[in-house]
């Protein structure tokens, strides 16, 4: 009980709390005026808004090149995310099951892509694409975008895998299933949680990327592009609105992934 | 239930880089019996029943159930229950499934799969618990579940790895009794690994010793008990005194602290001087008053009494520096000795045998 009291008012306890609070508002500081400014009855980036209206989002709806620009990364992200996990799914079960040679060199560089600056990364494949004529699909952006997303996808698959018990697979092969069946039935139902968590990371890191954008998406611009196109142009509260938006959305995603990790939610090992 | 198949494994050899994990491995078990792989950790037991189950392939040698070889064969069509140390259940899969799984794996009608689990359930004593997860059970439980789950499928063969040695004490006695009726019951014929001596000689028809990747000896429990091979394997499996020394005419052997004593247990013959080692079981030496007849008896001094119950354990070193250990069983009549008092022991010449020849 002594003890117990004493660790209440310890001051380190304090300290962190405060550190810890800090942080959070800091933050959490942009939500606090993202919004408002979105319901802005004004017509300029003004804090606090002068009345409320939701002509801004109205706005964003009435216009076909926000739209295309919101569909485009949609697709962007879907395909990034399903390009990085049909490449990382193998390239993770290879570095934490196979025995050869260069898995500890491969499983090293895989952070190449987040440890090269994204304006080098954008030019070399700017000029790899301009070749290949890929400017300006979007498929080309999410081929771009899965060489950003497969580094976060391949880290948390082997962190997953690594703590999955082999043996739960090998019992499933002793009782009849072939290596396939005993992956697709034990195995992926068990990693399932780093599976979601890596499909989540993939989508956002396609879906909130300009810098590649920049350099491949041309005249078709992706959700971000359109954003900062309009911040240099015309400065008005749509961007407010849609950023209000995409948080809303990522907000959900991220909802959404953590209900399915909780659904699948089992002990990794005995 | 039909009858299980012999296993024969003959010849295997099986190597990770340098390290010999097996050599010259041959054994067979035939069917309906339960034999045992009795070893320390690190002596190739486990690489032998991944050999037999199909997750190694050997470098040499072939295995064969029931005359057919199966040694190029996957895992999936050996048809062998095996239970995995930490039981290996589906964490994600009710009891019910995890045991419906490998009739699933073989397409087996969904009402003849709901019938076989619910016997194989009942086998372990585990009806009513189908909704479960595994982690909602106690390590018994899942250990039954890890049971009905390799002998729904009627396997040719049961491979056990050291399935008891996450359960206390009371609890695995009950299961290795459990185990050991369901196998007679069912005729399985069983593989068992593990480095707990006491649980082989509990359970096995048949005991194989393993060091080092070879078999050091095969055979009954008791056999393996009262007459081990080597003395590694007399180290092995229970307590023993090893003493070195070297045989005299008249079949005594002259120990290197300069005393004599008579040898008459059964044994590989030495000639006069000859180099041997004997094993004497502590249970039979005895406080030389309590042991009529006995031929040997040596002086010496307790060093350490340690009190078991049944039984209490002395180590004793004689006049000539040896350390004997010697267990006294607890009698009505028998003396309790203290640390540094000193002590005759006494033994049978019948219950000494040489088990070395240099």
């Amino acid at each position: 009980m002594a003890a117990r009291r004493r660790a209440r008012r310890n001051p380190g306890r304090i300290l962190l709390r405060t550190v810890a609070g800090a942080v959070f508002v800091f933050l959490m500081l942009p939500l606090v005026v993202v919004f408002p400014i979105s319901f802005s009855a004004g017509s300029y980036l003004r804090f606090p808004p002068p009345g409320f209206s939701l002509q801004w989002y109205e706005r964003y709806w009435n216009d076909p090149i926000w739209i295309d620009a919101t569909i485009r990364s949609l697709q962007v992200g879907a395909a990034t995310t399903v390009l990085a996990l049909l490449i990382g799914i193998p390239l993770a079960f290879g570095l934490t099951r196979a025995r050869f040679p260069a898995r500890t060199a491969i499983e090293q560089s895989m952070s190449a892509p987040m440890i090269v600056p994204h304006i080098v990364l954008s030019i070399a494949i700017y000029g790899l694409f301009s070749h290949l004529g890929l400017i300006g699909e979007w498929y080309g952006i999410a081929i771009a975008h899965t060489v950003l997303a497969l580094p976060f996808v391949v880290i948390v698959l082997v962190a997953g895998l690594r703590n999955f018990d082999v043996n739960l697979e090998l019992a499933a092969r002793g009782m009849g299933a072939s290596r396939l069946t005993a992956i697709r039935r034990v195995t992926l139902p068990m990693v399932a949680p780093s599976v979601y968590s890596a499909a989540f990371l993939a989508f956002i890191t396609s879906f909130d990327e300009l810098v590649v954008a920049m350099f491949l998406s041309g005249a078709n611009m992706t959700l971000p592009k359109k954003m900062f196109d309009n911040i240099l142009t015309e400065i008005e509260p749509t961007v407010a609105a849609v950023s209000a938006l995409k948080i809303m959305f990522i907000g959900l995603l991220l909802l959404l992934s953590l209900r399915f990790r909780k659904g699948s939610d089992t002990p990794m090992t005995h | 239930m039909d009858k299980g198949a012999d296993l024969t494994v003959a010849g295997i050899h099986k190597r990770y880089g340098q390290v010999r994990a097996l050599s010259d491995v041959s054994l067979t078990v035939s069917a309906g019996e339960f034999l045992t792989i009795l070893g320390p950790s690190g002596s190739g037991k486990t690489t032998l029943l991944k050999v037999v189950a199909g997750f190694e392939t050997p470098d040499e040698g072939d295995v064969r159930v029931g005359g057919r070889d199966v040694t190029d064969l996957d895992p999936a069509q050996r048809n062998m229950g095996m239970v995995f140390q930490n039981y290996a259940l589906f964490p994600h899969l009710t009891v019910e499934r995890n045991v419906a799984f490998p009739l699933e794996m073989r397409g087996t009608p969904k009402a003849e799969i709901r019938t076989r689990v619910a016997e194989a359930l009942a086998m372990v004593e585990l009806t009513g618990f189908e909704q479960r997860l595994p982690r909602q059970l106690s390590g018994g439980q899942q250990q039954r579940v890890a049971l009905a789950r390799a002998i729904v499928f009627r396997p040719t063969l049961l491979l056990l790895d050291e399935p008891f040695g996450a359960l206390d004490r009371k609890l695995r006695e009950a299961m290795q009794l459990e185990v050991r009726r369901l196998q007679q019951r069912l005729g399985l014929t069983t593989l068992f690994i593990t480095h707990d001596q006491e649980e082989a000689l509990v359970m096995s028809d048949r005991i194989a010793v393993m060091d080092s990747g070879r078999l050091e000896q095969v055979g009954r429990p008791r056999d393996i008990y009262d007459a081990p091979a080597s003395p590694l394997v007399a180290d092995f499996v229970g307590e023993s005194n090893i003493l070195s020394g070297t045989m005299e005419a008249g079949g005594s052997v002259r120990l290197a602290d300069g005393t004599a004593i008579r040898v008459t247990g059964e044994g590989p013959a030495a000639a006069p001087g000859a180099k041997v080692r004997i094993l004497l079981r502590p249970e039979r030496l005895g406080d030389a008053g309590d042991q009529p007849g006995a031929e040997n008896q040596i002086a010496g001094t307790v060093v350490e009494a340690i009190y078991l119950g049944l039984s209490d354990k002395y180590r004793v070193r004689t006049a000539g520096g040896v350390e004997l250990l010697a267990r006294i069983g607890a009698s009505r009549t028998a003396r309790q000795y203290r640390a540094g008092e000193p002590i005759t022991v006494g033994f049978h010449a019948a219950d000494a045998r040489i088990i070395e020849v240099r």
